[in-house]
């Protein structure tokens, strides 16, 4: 089972995740919302597909599927950042942002945080699950997905 | 009888008789604003090259340059406008395309005299990675922003630790391509860094930026323009300079490298494996035949990435190459931004790097090397669509 957390792993402040004007990465967002993963699979083809796109990248069938995948995959590269590039995060220190692939879905890749001590060695490979970040308050209310090693 | 179709390439076509740069300076210290930046580039190409402005009758630019070529048209009072292309993609991707767009207008006959240029002017419209004050965003940046993955630094790490990882890539490396260009800027006086130069021992206690990247490893950002002027090859004679000809150009990436957030089939890339071939296939030439190379470094890490795959090395040579004296004019084994780049020059978003090729062609850089009879020009590591150059002189024709 995946967690819940309602503390930010980085300060308040930073850019606010929404859909577009035409709604394509829409069921993404309200499924972290939900606290659950949706990846685009076709349903003619089966092949994954992540950032989304309109149409199948292989079969050119449009409007793939959104397909509920279990978060959890493994490091496939990271960074410490340190210089601030927002005023969020002025005196913030370092922290860790990764990439995370998920075996089980194609070995799409997604960007997150990884929690735990910021200034932790890092291992690519290691296996990771994911954390849901609810932003319930926030305006507009959104969720990120987060990640902590297994 | 319809004539037999000639080769469909640019090599050997078209020349570069004129650059032209304004002073280099520092992100904001510029005292023109950035139009007016581009006309002075402009004028000091066409006086470089003996050439009335007014015969100029194309433009071509990239990374959405804000100094619209029907305004420089205008401005300038050219007699016609037949050229005005816009490579699509940002930083500096498109810094050797243009120059291709522009050749390509000259060969197919839409136009005879375009200029190429960059104008930057960040302290009137702001600077690059600047990510205050947005509210919400969407597209690509969204599964990125707010994991405090930001600026172009943060968004290009990640990459390069990958490849690092891939290939066992040391720091060393890219510690090499920093000091490389330290060093030749300061034997040139147009380098906003002339006069502070970097060895080893500063570049490790300087401050991480995002892990990989040290500050040494990161581009300036600046204000200035840079332009050259390109005529048919049969033209060339008629100017003041030792002209400069395009032996090659190629422009593009591979499969799927646009797939976002970071799912590039090839993720630890450059994004010239396409677009190295294509550019030897042109110019008829290999990477032994290149005496000099200028390679957009937006980041130390994405030049190893590039010169691999232009074939100068293997990736897994990348640490016993790049060492500084192989990367130093006059007769490393590859000298590397003999101006100092977007590292050391300045962050003219690359273009000062094809105006740097064209000098070492004519043998009058401060930092000349020995061959230089063909010079590359590698564009925008890391991001689609990228570009590169050969430039050559014309006892390569």
């Amino acid at each position: 089972m995946s967690d819940t957390v309602n503390s930010s792993y980085l300060p308040a402040g930073l850019p606010i995740p929404v859909a577009e004007h035409d709604s394509l990465s829409a069921p993404y967002w309200e499924g972290l919302r939900r606290g659950r993963l949706l990846v685009q699979r076709c349903s003619h083809c089966n092949i994954w597909q992540f950032g989304p796109e309109w149409i199948c990248h292989r079969c050119h069938a449009f409007d793939p599927d959104w397909t509920e995948v279990g978060p959890c995959g493994r490091i496939f590269s990271w960074e410490r950042v340190w210089h601030p590039s927002h005023t969020a995060l002025k005196e913030h220190g370092p922290y860790l942002a990764v990439l995370v692939e998920i075996p089980h879905a194609g070995s799409v890749r997604m960007v997150g945080n990884l929690l735990g001590d910021p200034r932790q060695a890092v291992t690519i490979g290691a296996d990771v699950e994911g954390v849901f970040e609810h932003h319930p308050v926030s305006d507009p209310p959104y969720s990120l997905l987060q990640w902590r090693l297994c | 009888m319809a004539p037999a179709r000639t080769e469909r390439t640019l090599r050997g076509r078209v020349a570069i008789i004129g650059i032209g740069e304004t002073d280099y300076y520092r992100h904001g210290a510029s005292p023109d604003p950035e139009f007016k930046l581009a006309l002075k580039a402009i004028l000091t190409a066409c006086e470089d090259a003996g050439l009335d402005p007014r015969e100029i009758d194309g433009f071509a630019s990239y990374s959405d340059d804000r100094s619209d070529a029907s305004r420089l048209a205008a401005a300038l009072g050219t007699r016609g406008l037949r050229a005005a292309t816009m490579q699509w993609g940002g930083g500096g991707g498109g810094c050797c395309a243009a120059v291709a767009n522009a050749a390509a207008s000259i060969v197919a006959g839409l136009a005879d005299c375009v200029v190429v240029f960059r104008s930057l002017a960040q302290g009137q419209y702001g600077r690059f990675g600047q990510t205050t004050g947005i509210e919400t965003i969407s597209g690509e940046k969204a599964y990125l922003m707010p994991y405090g993955v930001l600026a172009p630094p943060q968004r290009f790490a990640m990459r390069v630790r990958r490849y690092m990882h891939e290939h066992g890539v040391r720091q060393e490396a890219l510690r090499a391509i920093a000091l490389a260009s330290y060093h030749h800027a300061q034997s040139n006086p147009r380098a906003v860094m002339c006069g502070k130069a970097l060895d080893a021992e500063k570049y490790d206690v300087s401050r991480w930026i995002a892990e990989p990247f040290h500050l040494y490893d990161c581009c300036m950002e600046n204000d200035g323009a840079a332009a050259i002027v390109l005529v048919p090859a049969e033209r060339a004679a008629d100017f003041r300079n030792k002209p400069a000809y395009l032996l090659g150009a190629a422009v593009g990436s591979g499969y799927r490298t646009g797939a976002m957030p970071h799912n590039s089939p090839l993720y630890a890339s450059a994004s010239f494996d396409t677009v190295a071939p294509d550019l030897y296939r042109m110019a008829g030439l290999g990477p032994s035949d290149v005496g000099v190379v200028q390679s957009y470094e937006n980041f130390t890490g994405g030049v190893v990435m590039a010169l691999a795959e232009h074939g100068f090395f293997k990736p897994e040579d990348a640490n016993e190459f790049l060492t500084p004296e192989n990367l130093i004019a006059p007769s490393g084994r590859l000298p590397l931004n003999t101006s100092g780049g977007n590292l050391a020059e300045c962050y003219m978003h690359g273009f000062e790097l094809v105006l740097e090729a064209v000098r070492q062609v004519r043998g009058t850089s401060v930092n000349q090397v020995r061959r230089n009879d063909v010079a590359m020009v590698i564009g925008g590591p890391m991001v689609t669509p990228v570009s590169n150059l050969l430039l050559g002189s014309e006892a390569t024709l």
